[in-house]
């Protein structure tokens, strides 16, 4: 009988294996299979010419040079106020503080909100502000949508961290604000994650980027000109009746594929290099 | 002297001191270093220190024994106020150090932890590399000049006999170093900041038997600069280093004396009962 339970759920836990790997490498296949036959050097060095929606020449690098300012804008942004956010609330708040639920809380439900009422929050904010829609504005929505998650999985990671630094940094005679510097080396590694999560998050969602930044053929020179990514541009591509934009438009998701993995090797690397010294 | 040390040790014998004790303990203390008047501690709505009185006598080793959930830890955290960060904790009752109350209006937190050098029981060395680990607390208490920095850390590392095993190494990362390294390591990072008082909270209890060696020897070198107060839960530990001890229980202070007596002549039934191993 136990021996037949031990069968019965080894097949359930390799079924499950199988079925995420298949869907996977469903997913990957098809975009390889109808994107690397497009991926030319013109689609990463070229922007779009006139008629490149019906087929005619020209490249996404509108979309990738767009979507790579809107992840670094708002990545900037979403560091500068989770980091604090996030030593405030557990190294400078007891430990259970009602103000610390109360933000953790909140942001399980901001995380839990669909990107596109942030875009039309964003949308509507820019209206009450008079801004069109420009890179600016795509920034700020982003850094809204992934604010929540990185907030939330660095917290997670922080909390994780025994009491032992800083119990050992405080019986030094540091300030709080020694304390949390040092701290911070030491979380390094959890920081690269959570800003891995938010990246995962903010470049590949169409929908804050909608109304917020816009679209455009060119590359925008300053904050105050609209534009575009890569999933916008995904988007545009597949709507298109011809079938060699189709493919194109698989060729732009594997750049955003690729995309993704260069930075989240990089932020490894880098994160590997600073904290060498880690416990 | 003789008569002065029998003094102490009698007026830190009787946790429930009356006022003319009091008195004469005040004359004491320019060679008593600490001084504990009616230190009560809660957390949350448990009492867990009850009205402390106490004399830890200076340039000595003293050990607090006692079983686990006493109090031995939760005492020593108000000697450096690191309750300070755990708001549920509640203190009532005075600690003199240097004839300062500690717990008293005008004191500056970081003045007093820097004059308590901890050592904790685990030993947690910070994220850098072990040349910095020393010198991070001369660092963030205002010295600047390399030389000086260089100097101390050489100085400290010495001292715990570690220089010469990590002297190739001393940027290298702290924590590949070994455990009993490491305890060794923070130990020198304490004293690099000039405290005056040892606190050692179990500080051998997660070393191999040699480490521990190393680490008693160090306690005993000690103890000529400065006033080191151990918690411990080995007896053989209290015995072999340990100038006076105090034993507690459930919060109080059963019985304190010199060594010796402590350990040949017990005076309370209880203190009997725990050195004999009836409970634990």
């Amino acid at each position: 009988m136990k021996h037949l339970e031990e069968k019965i759920f080894k097949v359930i836990m390799i079924c499950a294996a199988m079925i995420i790997l298949g869907v996977l490498m469903y997913i990957i296949g098809t975009v390889f299979y109808r994107g690397l036959p497009a991926l030319t050097l013109d689609m990463v060095t070229k922007l779009p010419g006139g008629g490149f929606y019906l087929g005619k020449e020209g490249g996404v690098l509108n979309a990738i040079v767009g979507s790579l300012y809107i992840i670094l804008g708002s990545l900037t942004i979403s560091i500068l106020i989770s980091v604090p956010l996030v030593m405030y609330i557990n190294f400078y708040l007891p430990a259970r503080s009602i103000f610390s639920s109360i933000i953790r809380f909140s942001l399980d439900i901001l995380f839990g909100i669909p990107s596109i009422v942030y875009g039309a929050f964003g949308f509507a904010l820019m209206i009450y502000l008079g801004i069109r829609a420009s890179l600016i504005g795509g920034i700020l929505t982003v850094a809204m949508l992934i604010m929540p998650i990185m907030m939330r999985s660095f917290d997670e990671i922080t909390r994780l961290l025994s009491r032992d630094l800083p119990d050992a940094l405080l019986s030094l005679g540091t300030t709080k604000y020694e304390m949390v510097k040092v701290i911070l080396r030491q979380l390094m590694p959890g920081l690269v994650t959570a800003i891995l999560l938010a990246i995962g998050r903010g470049i590949g969602d169409a929908a804050t980027v909608l109304f917020t930044a816009g679209y455009t053929d060119n590359i925008p020179t300053s904050l105050n000109q609209p534009a575009a990514t890569l999933p916008l541009s995904i988007f545009f591509q597949l709507g298109s009746p011809v079938e060699e934009v189709q493919n194109r438009a698989y060729a732009s998701a594997i750049i955003l594929t690729v995309i993704i993995l260069i930075l989240s090797f990089s932020a490894r690397y880098f994160s590997s290099k600073f904290s060498k010294n880690k416990i | 002297m003789i008569s002065t040390n029998q003094h102490m040790v009698s007026s830190y014998t009787n946790s429930f001191i009356g006022m003319d004790e009091a008195i004469t303990l005040k004359k004491l203390i320019a060679n008593q270093s600490i001084r504990i008047e009616n230190l009560d501690v809660f957390i949350e709505d448990q009492h867990i220190l009850k009205n402390v009185n106490l004399t830890i006598p200076e340039k000595s080793i003293t050990c607090i024994i006692g079983p686990s959930g006493c109090g031995k830890s939760t005492f020593l955290k108000t000697l450096n106020r690191m309750h300070d960060e755990s708001p549920e904790v509640k203190i009532s009752g005075k600690v003199f150090v240097d004839d300062e109350n500690i717990y008293g209006p005008h004191v500056n937190v970081i003045d007093t932890r820097k004059k308590m050098g901890l050592l904790a029981q685990r030993p947690c060395p910070l994220p850098m590399s072990i040349f910095d680990n020393v010198a991070y607390g001369p660092r963030i208490h205002g010295i600047k000049k390399r030389k000086a920095i260089n100097q101390t850390v050489i100085q400290y590392l010495q001292y715990v006999g570690l220089w010469d095993e990590v002297r190739d190494r001393v940027r290298k990362s702290a924590t590949r170093l070994s455990i009993g390294q490491q305890q060794r390591l923070c130990l020198a990072r304490g004293l690099a900041i000039e405290p005056e008082y040892i606190l050692g909270d179990e500080a051998t209890s997660a070393l191999d038997p040699l480490s521990t060696k190393k680490i008693e020897a160090l306690f005993v070198k000690l103890k000529e600069k400065y006033t080191i107060i151990l918690v411990t839960h080995t007896l053989r530990q209290a015995k072999r280093i340990a100038d006076h001890i105090i034993f507690m229980y459930l919060g109080k202070i059963i019985e304190a004396g010199p060594t010796e007596e402590f350990f040949n002549n017990p005076k309370k039934q209880l203190t009997r009962d725990y050195l004999s191993g009836s409970f634990s």
